[in-house]
């Protein structure tokens, strides 16, 4: 056995102890961040890679979690089975948004998407879909149930941590599905339509199909994490989907390293764990860290942390 | 008849806020082609200073202008320390330090001033002295210093060599320079003003939607809609543009969808705006196409 | 005195050297023209004058060192640039193009005056002095540029390809005129120019750059005269 599989097992060993290696509420709090990194990516297939700037990534992450909820709630489907139906909608979602994007870029679609991540709540709020919706009180949902007893250094097999199993299947084969895909064909001409749009048509990529399906894809894998939220939440409402919600994804994107895969795990972990810490400041503290980190990353550090570490790593080897 | 001028007349007055934000954007669009997504915070933070002033005593009038000089000084400060050394970096650098800026102004003021809303009375008299049954005297006051506000601007452009300077460096920064204008300083310039009057606008949505932080979110976004509609190159459009836009959401508001979607609203505007009218309605040669 | 002394200039647009060690000067009321073919350097020597290019060696304006000097500020010490498409502000109108020129000044009287003289000598721009300077013809464009760079009462003017896009006779008439400035008011002037016989006709001194190089100098009467010359280097 080489040592890259020795690593591998490794890493898959902890992984696979983790939850019970911390609280019930850490566990939780695992999760979230694990959820918030499939998120992050999503945006960064489209900014990071496909150069489509978008602040309304919250919108589709609502619209995961919403059709999960209302399918949980109001077709007593299983928290699993949403899971492929709220990425297709939000799949639809995004292509729908990608269509009037084709024509905006830089400024104009930040300004679209932020508009669209402003008026989500407020359409989540209308009284004509209460009944779906649940209106401003939301949704509350049942977590899965654990299939069995189990347990491990002292922690039973509760569901937040069986959850978290799943979590981690659901991301661990997104992420791989976005590996592979962006080191493709179609990772090259996503990329090849942020540097050189002009030329990459006149290479006969199709601007259009790709740029729409990117953002479809995006939106799916943002979708596909607002389910997986709803379910580990427990709960939806129109006041959790923000266009705070839409920054923080932007925030994740940019510290974890825009145009990287892994990146997304540094910046969930960032997102995640941050106001932890503010908060104990101040109720706006977690935002004005987010505001001051952001522009000092433009500055200091465009490539986040996946820059810094490419970085570090070629000093080494030099 | 009587509702439908009601909701037109008050139209106009939630317009002269919007044809504000909107001028302001027009402002820091035509010296640097950026979009600042950062206008409604700045301009609510100002508004949190002004409240600031008054509490601590100072005569309304006074702290008006108090505060336009102080979100002029900040404005300035903002281009130089924050977007001077992303001049030439790529659009998303650009917009990334622009949403930093947003999410900063909105904490500090959450921060400093808390979240509790607080009151903001408006320095007109409630009853208007004219047409009183479709205008209220804030209402009338609004537009009235709106239109003052957009004669001394463009009084300044028009009349005075340094708004001669700044149309020079915003229309040709290259030929701007070689007449010895400095044109890094005409953009910090314009963005002070652009900060000035945002917080007019602040001063003047208070009163009517309480000062808290989140009040000038949704008036940002049909600040966007306006200078969209009227043009993001023209300032003759951002004031059209926000009247325009004020009375579809009143009449809109009040016949058709009632007030829950108001943001919904905005958001159609822009991107059907953006889609089918990128030049918006006095514009023109806006880049928008990829 | 020279009134301008440029040695071993070299310029940079980003990573690309665009010029290598060209040296030239200018005596005071004298015309001097740079000649060579598109992509020569012609009028990034111009740029590298007015520092809106990366530089490096020495120049030297009325005395002052400018290599490294601000733009805004070498315009104050008197040298006004009308650049290759003329510079206009398209979407002012004459008199305030004309305004805009005098920006550094603050002699408020003389500024008036020479508004009245660029009139007296333009007639025309008189008669559009309201007009949207895009409006203008490509002449009248040409003869705005010139007189906005006027009103800085300069010591130097730098022009750009001044003969470009415009018909034969707008071109003599628009030269006749520069040389009537530099008769009068004895304005110095470095002029770039692809028209080699127009220019050798205006200028004292004559430089011809190739891809960046000096390459041949001399007093333009000489030039002009040298058919070998002419033919080897300027086509004609």
């Amino acid at each position: 056995m080489n040592l890259r599989s020795i690593h591998t097992l490794w890493i898959a060993a902890v992984l696979v102890v983790l939850p019970f290696l911390f609280e019930d509420f850490t566990v939780f709090q695992i999760n979230l961040m694990l959820v918030y990194a499939i998120a992050v990516l999503g945006l960064n297939v489209l900014t990071g890679y496909g150069g489509q700037i978008s602040l309304g990534h919250g919108a589709f992450y609502a619209i995961g979690a919403y059709t999960a909820a209302v399918l949980m709630e109001h077709a007593q489907m299983s928290a699993y089975m949403t899971l492929p139906i709220a990425g297709l909608i939000s799949l639809v979602a995004g292509i729908l948004v990608g269509f009037p994007a084709l024509r905006l870029a830089g400024h104009y679609l930040a300004l679209a998407t932020f508009a669209l991540a402003m008026a989500i709540p407020q359409l989540l709020k209308y009284d004509s879909f209460e009944h779906y919706t649940g209106g401003v009180q939301g949704l509350v949902l049942m977590k899965p149930e654990v299939p069995f007893e189990f347990e491990l250094f002292g922690q039973e097999l509760n569901d937040d941590r069986w959850l978290y199993y799943f979590i981690l299947l659901v991301g661990t084969f997104i992420f791989w599905v976005c590996s592979n895909l962006m080191k493709g064909r179609i990772g090259r001409a996503i990329m090849a339509i942020r540097e050189q749009p002009i030329a990459a048509g006149a290479l006969g990529i199709n601007l259009a199909a790709v740029k729409t399906m990117t953002f479809g894809l995006s939106a799916a894998i943002t979708g596909i994490a607002g389910a997986l939220g709803a379910v580990t939440v427990a709960y939806v409402a129109p006041d959790s989907f923000l266009a705070f919600l839409s920054i923080s994804i932007l925030v994740g994107a940019v510290v974890g390293g825009l145009g990287t895969i892994w990146g997304a795990l540094f910046g969930a972990a960032f997102i995640q764990f941050i106001p932890n810490v503010a908060d104990e400041i101040s109720k706006s503290a977690p935002w004005a860290v987010y505001g001051a980190i952001l522009i000092a990353l433009i500055y200091v550090a465009p490539g986040g942390v996946m820059g810094l570490l490419r970085k570090l790593k070629k000093g080494d080897t030099a | 008849m009587d509702g439908f001028l009601l909701q037109v007349f008050s139209g106009l007055a939630s317009g002269s806020i919007y044809a504000l934000v909107a001028l302001a954007l027009v402002m820091i669009y035509q010296s640097t082609h950026h979009i600042n997504l950062a206008q409604g915070e700045m301009a609510m933070f100002a508004t949190f200073i002004a409240w600031a002033l008054i509490q601590a005593g100072v005569s309304y009038w006074i702290a008006f202008f108090l505060t336009i000089g102080i979100a002029f000084v900040g404005g300035v400060l903002v281009q130089r320390i924050f977007i001077k050394p992303v001049e030439r970096a790529p659009v998303l650098n650009n917009v990334i330090v622009f949403v930093g800026l947003l999410v900063i102004f909105n904490a500090m003021a959450g921060w400093i001033f808390d979240h509790v809303v607080k009151s903001f009375d408006s320095p007109f008299p409630t009853q208007s002295p004219v047409l009183n049954s479709y205008i209220s005297g804030h209402q009338l006051g609004t537009v009235g210093v709106t239109f003052g506000v957009v004669v001394v601007v463009y009084s300044f452009f028009r009349f005075t060599p340094i708004g001669l300077a700044m149309r020079a460096a915003a229309q040709n920064p290259d030929s701007a320079a070689l007449v010895g204008i400095r044109v890094s300083w005409m953009l910090a310039l314009g963005w002070g003003l652009a900060a000035s009057i945002g917080s007019v606008a602040g001063m003047m949505a208070a009163p009517v939607l309480f000062l808290d932080p989140n009040l000038m979110a949704g008036v940002l976004l049909y600040g966007f809609a306006a200078a969209l509609l009227g043009g993001i190159d023209n300032a003759f459009g951002a004031i059209v543009g926000g009247l325009l836009v004020g009375v579809i959401e009143n009449i809109l508001g009040a016949y058709v969808i009632g007030n829950d979607l108001k943001l919904t609203v905005a958001l159609v505007l822009i991107v059907g705006t953006l889609t089918l009218m990128p030049n918006g309605l006095f514009g023109k040669n806006v880049v928008t196409r990829v | 005195m020279k009134l301008l002394e440029v040695k071993d200039l070299n310029a940079w647009y980003g990573s690309t050297q665009a010029l290598f060690g060209v040296s030239f000067e200018l005596e005071k009321g004298g015309i001097t023209t740079i000649l060579g073919a598109n992509g020569a350097g012609k009028t990034t020597t111009l740029r590298a004058m007015c520092q809106t290019v990366k530089t490096s060696g020495d120049v030297s304006f009325d005395g002052h060192t400018i290599s490294g000097e601000s733009t805004d500020k070498i315009v104050r010490l008197g040298m006004a640039h009308v650049p290759d498409g003329r510079g206009t502000f398209t979407g002012l109108t004459v008199e305030e193009n004309l305004r805009l020129g005098a920006y550094s000044r603050t002699d408020k009287d003389g500024v008036a005056e020479d508004m009245e003289r660029m009139f007296e000598r333009f007639p025309r721009l008189k008669e559009r002095i309201h007009q949207q300077a895009g409006t203008l013809s490509g002449g009248e464009q040409q003869m705005l540029a010139i007189s906005r760079a006027l009103m800085l009462r300069p010591n130097l003017l730098l022009l750009d390809e001044p003969s470009f896009g415009l018909a034969p006779l707008v071109v003599q008439e628009i030269f006749d005129h520069l040389r009537a400035i530099n008769e009068t008011d004895h304005v110095s002037m470095l002029l770039v120019e692809q028209n080699a016989s127009l220019a050798l006709n205006l200028a004292d001194q004559a430089y011809l750059l190739e891809t960046g190089k000096v390459v041949l100098s001399g007093p333009a009467a000489e030039i002009r005269a040298d058919e070998s010359v002419r033919k080897a280097y300027l086509g004609y």
